[in-house]
């Protein structure tokens, strides 16, 4: 007789009327992350090239032009300018029209002609470290290359000969890279926001307080309001990975049910923190206020953008309890490097263990500070 | 069915000393009522007073500190759940869905109480005869009107045939012919045998109800039928009556009246001033008296104290006791 999750039938129907009723809210919904998708799959690229550079080449011989040949060919390089003194590579930079200064000096091929060590000086705006980085590694690697050529003509003849090789995604596309992630961030966004909101809603009508003096038991209001945005968050995982797959050409090396099945506890924890977040707001501009929080986290501590290697030692354990950590990682490992549920069953635990703390504590705070209050 | 202790025909609400603190707040402070079967029970007091509170402990949702309360013959503390079957509930804002439509909103409602499909359908069309709201049914609730939006509240309420509805401020806000038709059909309803607990601002409104009673901070100080309060020792004192000075010039005849030796209270009710005075102080005196100062009279007789001097006189009482308790 005594049903815990009394009243969820009820509850579902008259939240998938207001859904339907507020097709400007799915709608827009729907179709923001698909053009947040749209603008980082087609318009970031992670890769750095064509850097913008002003060459000062002062030697002018055969020598020098080849090497600049070399560091043009790499595609990290785009020489914007060439100039004729010291100043005006200095100014390019400062300016901040060029990233790169290459001086050549004077004497460049005469010392190469007479076996001596050849200095070229490259000047790198250091304000852009991943820039910086880009171009330092660049030019010392054509430096190397160019001295060993020098010695050993033969590349077989190396002692040790490196032979990286990219996995999975071997072209080192960005969208490869960013939209599995995105994905993760996009679900957040949407499951969190629509849950929040619509108990929100309720508490502000009045019609909250009036539920609970019904039969309607928690679990069956709570789950009832979650139902239909675990079916929009699925709904829209299903779209992002279409779009992913045929617009972006991002090939999906692993079992896409799995990833479905592994999506669910990731949703679950989502719509908790919503209902999280309705316990606390009290007006739909607090709610919106309060979703934006977990936001950041996700995109900065889960390894999103940036490697989760380069938080600092004290915050790395913050990456831990951020849901999207582990969902980002089901995502890249099924879509990128084909894993299966016996390289991914920890991660899929571990969300189902923060889901389920994250309802605890919100139908716990929803219990003393809505019904209560 | 362990937790019913009446016969179906013993009283629809039993409070006994209801208490309820927070922290060291004491919100209800030893509330005992009865509510008969078949009554409109007014249930008044000022905001902030510990109202909502009551409603709050009688429905289930809030736990007694002490005290015992029996709903419908059910024990609202172990009980709660049987308790929210079997009752109604309008709280004051109307609380519809206003995106949803009048039979989507009854619908709504139907399915949280478990009525099988036939059976709501049956219930759904008395409710919108007997509500009126047959023009209505495929409007969006937002679009109606407020008296139209209280009946469908009220409709909602009454869906699984509860035999007793709390209406929590049921006219705030309506216009004064929706409101006597709500009247109206509460009278009806409860010929019917349905029980109302009624909380209300409006002083003409706890005269109609069968039974009132007045919460004051926590603390119930008046219990019983209109007539019945009128009468009590503590609203009309022996050797007192109670006039009605009608005058154009209210404000300065009230000051003065409050000078005359003889008026024990005073207060100014629209054109005219409602005082209680001792019975050696004949009408014709108290005219003269006035008429010195200047004051023109138009009328003053004899008058029954209305409620709200029922509650007046009972809250100087009170306070007058706080004071002398905590002096």
């Amino acid at each position: 007789m005594r049903n815990m999750f009394r009243g969820v039938g009820a509850v579902f129907y008259k939240e998938a009327l207001h859904v339907r009723r507020d097709a400007g809210t799915l709608f827009f919904s729907l179709t923001m992350p698909l053009l947040q998708m749209f603008l980082l799959g087609f318009a970031i690229d992670t890769n750095i090239r064509q850097i913008n550079t002003v060459v000062y080449n002062a030697d002018g011989h055969r020598e020098s032009r080849e090497l600049l040949d070399r560091l043009k060919n790499s595609d990290t390089f785009h020489v914007i300018q060439y100039v004729q003194n010291d100043h005006d590579l200095n100014d390019l930079i400062i300016a901040g029209k060029a990233r790169v200064g290459i001086k050549i000096p004077v004497d460049f091929s005469d010392k190469l002609l007479h076996q001596m060590s050849a200095q070229v000086l490259v000047l790198i705006d250091g304000s852009d470290s991943s820039v910086a980085g880009q171009a330092i590694n660049v030019t010392n690697a054509i430096g190397l290359d160019e001295s060993l050529r020098r010695v050993v003509p033969d590349r077989a003849n190396f002692a040790v000969d490196m032979r990286p090789k990219l996995l999975f995604n071997p072209d080192s596309r960005s969208p490869n890279f960013f939209l599995p992630g995105l994905t993760a961030i996009m679900l957040l966004n949407v499951t969190t926001f629509l849950t929040a909101f619509s108990i929100v809603r309720e508490k502000e009508r009045g019609t909250l307080e009036q539920l609970f003096v019904t039969p309607v038991r928690p679990f069956g209001l709570l789950l009832g309001k979650l139902l239909p945005y675990l079916f929009i968050g699925f709904f829209e995982l299903c779209l992002i990975l279409t779009a992913m797959r045929f617009i972006f050409r991002v090939p999906i090396h692993g079992n896409v049910f799995l990833l479905a099945l592994l999506s669910l506890p990731y949703l679950f924890a989502a719509l908790s923190l919503g209902i999280l977040i309705s316990s606390k707001a009290s007006s739909q501009a607090e709610a919106m206020q309060l979703a934006f929080l977990p936001i950041l986290p996700s995109v900065f501590f889960s390894g999103y953008i940036f490697p989760r290697e380069t938080i600092p030692t004290l915050l790395y354990p913050i990456s831990y309890l951020i849901p999207a950590t582990y969902y980002i990682n089901i995502t890249r490992g099924i879509i990128l490097r084909g894993a299966n549920i016996t390289h991914l069953w920890k991660d899929g635990l571990a969300l189902c263990v923060i889901g389920a703390v994250l309802l605890i504590i919100a139908a716990r705070r929803f219990h003393n500070k809505v019904i209560m209050a | 069915m362990s937790n019913l202790i009446q016969s179906p025909d013993g009283p629809t609400i039993v409070a006994d000393n209801l208490v309820r603190k927070f922290g060291d707040f004491v919100a209800v402070n030893g509330v005992s009522f009865r509510v008969e079967k078949g009554e409109i029970f007014g249930f008044l007091g000022p905001n902030g007073s510990g109202k909502t509170t009551v409603i709050k402990m009688l429905t289930g949702l809030l736990p007694l500190t002490s005290g015992t309360a029996y709903v419908e013959g059910v024990d609202v503390k172990t009980g709660a759940e049987e308790v929210r079957e079997r009752i109604g509930y309008m709280s004051q804002n109307f609380s519809l869905y206003n995106d949803l439509t009048v039979i989507e909103n009854l619908t709504f409602y139907g399915r949280i109480y478990s009525l099988p499909p036939d059976k709501l359908k049956r219930r759904m069309n008395e409710i919108i005869e007997l509500n009126g709201l047959g023009p209505y049914t495929t409007r969006l609730a937002g679009k109606l009107s407020g008296g139209w939006k209280q009946r469908l509240a009220l409709g909602c309420a009454m869906l699984h045939e509860p035999k007793l509805l709390f209406l929590d401020e049921p006219t705030a806000g309506i216009d004064p012919v929706a409101r006597r038709q709500l009247w109206d059909l509460l009278f009806e309803l409860s010929g019917h045998g349905i029980t109302f607990f009624v909380t209300t601002h409006y002083m003409d409104e706890a005269e109609r109800c069968s039974h009132v009673a007045y919460i004051y901070y926590g603390k119930l100080i008046a219990d019983g039928t209109p007539n019945s309060l009128r009468e009590l020792p503590d609203v009309q004192p022996q050797g007192t009556i109670r006039v009605e000075i009608t005058t154009p010039e209210v404000t300065r005849a009230l000051r003065i009246a409050r000078t005359i030796a003889g008026v024990r209270s005073a207060t100014i009710f629209g054109q005219s001033i409602h005082a209680l005075i001792e019975d050696h102080l004949d009408l014709e005196t108290l005219r003269a008296l006035l008429q010195k100062q200047e004051i023109a009279i138009a009328e003053i007789r004899p008058l029954a104290p209305s409620l709200e001097d029922v509650f007046v006189e009972l809250t100087y009482k009170h306070q007058a006791k706080q004071e002398a308790n905590s002096a």
